[in-house]
């Protein structure tokens, strides 16, 4: 088990340029309506580029809904998204996905029959290029692409230290690892953005962290920016540059971890009660 | 053996000897043949011994452009990689003492050992050791450089004295074109004599003590081994035990210069078996631990079998144990037995071996400790030559090896050319050897302790039997009495229990006490499979370790123990009559059992005198908290209700 040491220098190279730069995006007063139900109300939030920001909030807060709308899987009722600069309010997955912003899900979401390697490979599905034909043969460009891929995806595998299970289905791993191979796919596509679902619900100790470790160290070598979910308030504190606090849909604080912390607005959301 | 008389082969090449001057002859005579392997990015990488060469070059460059003075020490520490073993021949091609350490050391042995061994440089594998270091760093201030081979995570750091590996390289490279002899002239200054290496033991009792071994030690030891061994260039071996253990240094550095056999270097700790299997080495080190897991995975697939696969399996397993344990006994063999084999090897023994990686093992051995003797027999009752090998730090590992053809069940083998052997009168094996180490570094006293008149105290109680064959029962000091004077010779009872896939480790007591007693740690993947195959729910190892069912499953294990002791009048009295199932396992974070996983018996005696009260009172059930140690220095409790079993001596009458 080895300690998340944070070193305080720690302002990575992306990091500081991106505060003072146009956040890598913004959401703008979106709201989402199911129905009579408001998921969220008039959320406005930026992403700088190259931090980590953690989105929590009660159960049922919105926080899942706020990553959906990000990543295209639900359309804002109203409001709009803008991505380095240029509105995409209207766009489905797929096109969000060539877009640089890769997710992983609350609940896993892998090929179950497919071995680990396999399950990564698909997370370079969007830079294959070429024919079919070409493909099915496994000849000239084709196989320089895949040989390509292959390596790209062997580094993931390096960097997150699952090289034991490399041939394993997903199916039979743990759920710890599950998650772990759920975050190489997302790597695979070398996202700008990277979107979190909760990414440490349900492990130990010791995977969150590894998880922890793992999701500063993306940061920091990828200078990929990340917005997570987190139910785990010690992990968020460690872990995040900023921190936006949602409840019942509405965005109710935003700052650094101490100063949310200390915010009573979010005491109030997460205690119920007066604070003294 | 006269002919690798010790006398011939103290006389050394002033060409080739000491590590750096070897490596740069197999560049010369064997520049393309490979030297050393390393899985990396899912690919088997290749470095030839040019290359070996070369990066040690361009690492001693570097180390000397930071200003390395000769008789520096370099501490090294992470798991097997070519960067490292290059790491150890830059150090000694500087006139430097390389100073390996466990990769797995808690910040606090690691700050003991880099400034007993006055390190100035340290080069380790990654974040995680640079972290360890720079967190004891106020308590070893000659430390000046830490280079470091993965960047990974360590991008962010900004203190001065980091270095990564690549640029300490650059940085040799560089110092070579300014200083085109360096190299050369520093390794031609170099000696037989000059300290090689300095290997930390780790001392089952107080602090660890630095085993100076010099080149010639190394290579004298080495080079008789190859030659008793029939060792040849074309050998494979996997390195996976730490580098800081003398075993790993003779087997996968000294040995493979001089012999200019390939090493390997597994992917990481948790693909050894794939590894394994992908290399299939024809050369094959594992303590007895490692053969115990092998056994226990083995097992564990068969049981989950279709019964006519299992029948057929366990009846050809029988055969085949039959057969080698008839063999070890010199007893024959029924002529349908040995006819039935070669059918055995095409359906069982072959892809058996194949799928442990084992298929073209010529050599296996096995040291350390004990290893138990139905383990032995099943892994050479399926043609795989394993053989017992003794040996310690002080004596540059080799003492005594089983020769081919002459492998006995209770021996550790006959002595290695230019060994001598000798009993003491309190029954202490003495031996003197062109290997024996220089001394224990800034401990003369404890050195004088050791080495008598050029003989050193092995600390271990055995003797030579009639065939010359050496036999090793227990630690010297551990070999105790009960009260009423019965011996007792603890680990020997330990092994016996450890046999048993279900027990992963055990801990006997009994000296001046009326009866011997045990505490068994259960293994979690065997206990843990058995019990889901019937339906026993568990939430943790405490929870498991405590249910009846599993009492009851190690009841069987004790009495079966119990039985084998009769067949030793002298043991007889030893028999286990209460044991218990300890809630946490032993962990070397708890300073339980060492690095290399050997008891710590006084300390867990300490630790766990409650417990061994309770043994010796009349409970049914004792109340525990036990403080665990986590590997960043954090501690935690654990709390059990740990229950408490009386067994049946077995009758007379049960032996056999």
């Amino acid at each position: 088990m080895s300690v998340v040491v944070r070193p305080d220098t720690a302002s990575g190279p992306g990091r500081a340029a991106g505060t003072a730069a146009a956040p890598l995006l913004e959401v703008d007063n979106v709201s989402v309506r199911f129905g009579a139900l408001m998921a969220l109300n008039g959320v406005s939030l930026e992403i700088a580029r190259g931090e980590i920001l953690a989105i929590i909030g009660p159960n049922g807060a919105g926080k899942t809904t706020l990553l959906n709308v990000i990543s295209g899987f639900y359309q804002p009722s109203e409001g709009r998204i803008l991505f380095e600069g240029r509105d995409r309010t209207r766009l489905r997955p797929a096109d969000v996905a060539a877009l640089g912003i890769a997710r992983t899900f609350q609940n896993v979401a892998l090929f179950r029959g497919m071995s680990v390697l396999d399950n990564i490979m698909t997370g370079r599905l969007l830079k294959m290029k070429g024919s079919f034909l070409l493909e099915a043969l496994y000849w000239g460009p084709a196989k320089r692409q895949e040989l390509a891929h292959r390596a790209y995806v062997e580094r993931i595998i390096d960097f997150l230290e699952i090289q034991a299970i490399r041939k394993t289905p997903a199916a039979r791993l743990p759920y710890g690892q599950q998650k772990r191979v759920e975050l190489a796919r997302a790597l695979a596509a070398e996202p700008t953005l990277l979107l979190l679902d909760e990414p440490m619900a349900g492990m130990n100790v010791e995977e969150k962290e590894d998880m922890c470790r793992f999701i500063l160290d993306v940061n920091s070598e990828f200078g990929t920016t990340i917005a997570l979910i987190e139910h785990d308030m010690g992990v968020v504190m460690d872990i995040s540059d900023r921190v936006v606090v949602l409840d019942y849909g509405r965005k109710i604080a935003a700052g650094t971890p101490d100063m949310v912390r200390k915010d009573p607005a979010v005491l109030d959301a997460y205690l119920g009660v007066d604070h003294a | 053996m006269d002919a690798l008389g010790s006398a011939a082969e103290q006389v050394l090449d002033r060409e080739r000897d000491t590590f750096p001057k070897l490596v740069r002859s197999n560049a010369a005579r064997i520049p393309s043949k490979v030297a050393i392997r390393e899985k990396d990015y899912g690919i088997w990488q290749s470095a030839t011994w040019r290359d070996y060469l070369e990066q040690s070059r361009s690492i001693a460059l570097g180390l000397a452009s930071l200003g390395f003075a000769r008789g520096d020490r370099t501490a090294i520490v992470g798991d097997n990689r070519p960067p490292l073993y290059w790491a150890v021949t830059a150090t000694q091609a500087l006139g430097g003492i390389p100073v390996p350490l466990y990769q797995d050391s808690t910040e606090r042995e690691l700050a003991y050992i880099v400034e007993h061994a006055e390190a100035r440089f340290a080069i380790v594998e990654d974040q995680e050791q640079v972290d360890k270091l720079l967190h004891v760093r106020a308590q070893c201030p000659r430390l000046e450089y830490i280079i470091y081979k993965d960047t990974r995570g360590m991008r962010a750091y900004r203190e001065p004295s980091l270095l990564s590996l690549a640029d300490l390289q650059e940085r040799g490279r560089a110092f070579a074109q300014s200083h085109p002899e360096y190299f050369d002239a520093e390794v031609a200054k170099g000696g037989a004599e000059d300290t090689a290496i300095i290997c930390y033991t780790s001392g089952t009792t107080g602090a660890p003590k630095g085993t100076m071994l010099s080149h010639r030690n190394l290579i004298v030891t080495a080079r008789n081994a190859i030659a008793r061994e029939r060792l040849r260039a074309d050998e494979e071996v996997l390195a996976y035990l730490p580098m800081a253990w003398v075993g790993d240094h003779i087997f996968s550095y000294a040995q493979s210069i001089i012999a200019g056999f390939t090493v390997n270097c597994p992917e990481n700790a948790s693909t050894v078996l794939p590894d394994l299997k992908e290399i299939g080495p024809t050369y094959f080190f594992a303590p007895p631990r490692i053969w115990e897991n092998l056994l226990t995975t083995v097992m564990i697939r068969i049981e989950d079998a279709t019964w006519i696969k299992r029948r057929l399996v366990h009846f050809f397993l029988g055969l085949a144990q039959d057969l080698e344990r008839r063999r070890l006994n010199r007893q024959p063999a029924s002529t349908w037995r040995r006819l039935l084999y070669p059918l055995g090897h095409l359906l069982v023994y072959g892809p058996l071996k194949d799928n442990l990686g084992m298929r073209r093992i010529r050599i296996a051995y096995t040291a350390g400790e004990a290893i138990g003797p139905e383990i032995f027999v099943f892994f050479r009752s399926l043609g795989i030559n394993v053989k017992q090998l003794y040996g310690m730090t002080e004596s540059s590992a080799l003492i005594a090896i089983h020769a081919d053809g002459d492998v006995r069940l209770d021996t550790v083998g006959t002595p290695m050319p230019g060994v001598e052997i000798r009993i003491s009168d309190a029954g202490e094996v003495l031996y003197r050897s062109p290997g024996v180490f220089q001394g224990y570094y800034k401990s003369p006293d404890a050195t004088r302790a050791t080495i008598e008149n050029g003989w050193v105290h092995s600390g271990d109680a055995g003797f030579l039997d009639a065939a010359g064959h050496l036999k090793i029962v227990d630690r010297a000091r551990d070999v105790s009495r009960l009260a009423d004077g019965t011996i007792f010779p603890p680990k020997y009872v330990e092994n016996k229990l450890k046999f048993s896939p279900y027990v992963k480790e055990a801990v006997c007591v009994g000296q001046d006490r009326p009866y011997v007693t045990a505490l068994v740690n259960i293994d979690l993947a065997a206990v843990g499979n058995w019990a889901e195959r019937r339906n026993i729910a568990y939430t943790s190892y405490t929870d498991l370790s405590q249910k009846p069912d599993v009492y009851e499953l190690i009841q069987g294990e004790v009495a079966r123990v119990n039985t084998s002791l009769l067949e030793d009048a002298a043991l007889r009295g030893a028999q286990i009559r209460k044991f218990l199932i300890l809630h946490k396992e032993l962990d070397p974070d708890d300073e339980e059992i060492t690095r290399t996983r050997k008891v710590r018996r006084g300390y867990v005696a300490q630790k766990y005198a409650a417990l061994i009260e309770a043994l010796y009172a009349d409970e049914s059930h004792i109340e525990v908290e036990a403080k665990v140690t986590y590997e960043d220095g954090r501690t935690g409790t654990v709390r059990a209700n740990v229950a408490i079993r009386d067994v049946a001596a077995a009758p007379a009458g049960a032996a056999g």
